[in-house]
């Protein structure tokens, strides 16, 4: 905790508020992973932790760096422009597997496939 | 007075994201079905590199920003990975 007292109070406080806020959006997502009731509805919990989650703790960390380095420090972007990039390619590759999954078994509860297609 | 509200903040926010990992667990456990167990995986992940990033900003160390990339990385490997074992029952064809 020492080198953090090298941090003036103003961004002390922003770091704080970013960081709760991050987790806060991390946690209401993996809740609702827990909670929901079907695949395809939870599908959608998780990614508000991937999006919102981590944009506010980043921008608390590029805050918190940036301000003890006395220079901009912004390649904690990259994990943003990553995980951004990354997370939209591996739910569209999950959910047209579990959909060929469901449908292979004959479920009732997806949209089965019409003759002609 | 601020940073001692800094330090609990990261705490409770430690806290929070642990209690986040532990409901991925859970997922994980209870399934009922493949692609739960994989998309509770992938939650995982993203929060253990969000523990780690609240980690790096508690200790002042940049080197943690690393780590987490590297978590990403491989996250997102293996999420692709084991959905493309879904869909075709093997990962290189």
């Amino acid at each position: 905790m020492s080198r953090l007292d090298a941090l003036p109070p103003w961004a002390a406080i922003l770091v704080a508020a970013f960081v709760l806020l991050g987790a806060l959006f991390a946690f209401v997502g993996s809740l609702g992973l827990l909670r929901l009731e079907n695949f395809y509805q939870r599908v959608h919990a998780p990614t508000l932790g991937t999006t919102l989650g981590t944009f506010f703790m980043l921008a608390g960390s590029i805050t918190c760096f940036s301000v003890l380095h006395g220079r901009p420090i912004f390649y904690e972007i990259l994990i943003g422009v990553f995980l951004t990039l990354t997370t939209p390619i591996t739910l569209m590759l999950l959910v047209r597997a579990a959909l060929y999954r469901d449908r292979e078994e004959g479920s009732q509860d997806v949209p089965q496939l019409t003759p002609k297609d | 007075m601020s940073h001692g509200l800094l330090g609990a903040a990261v705490i409770v926010a430690q806290i929070l994201l642990l209690l986040a990992m532990s409901f991925s667990i859970i997922r994980m456990v209870r399934g009922p079905r493949a692609q739960d167990r994989v998309l509770a995986l992938d939650a995982l992940y993203v929060n253990a590199m969000l523990l780690l990033l609240t980690v790096g900003i508690r200790s002042g160390s940049l080197l943690y920003v690393e780590a987490g990339l590297i978590i990403a990385l491989l996250g997102f490997a293996g999420t692709v990975a084991l959905s493309k074992f879904l869909m075709r029952g093997q990962v290189i064809e």
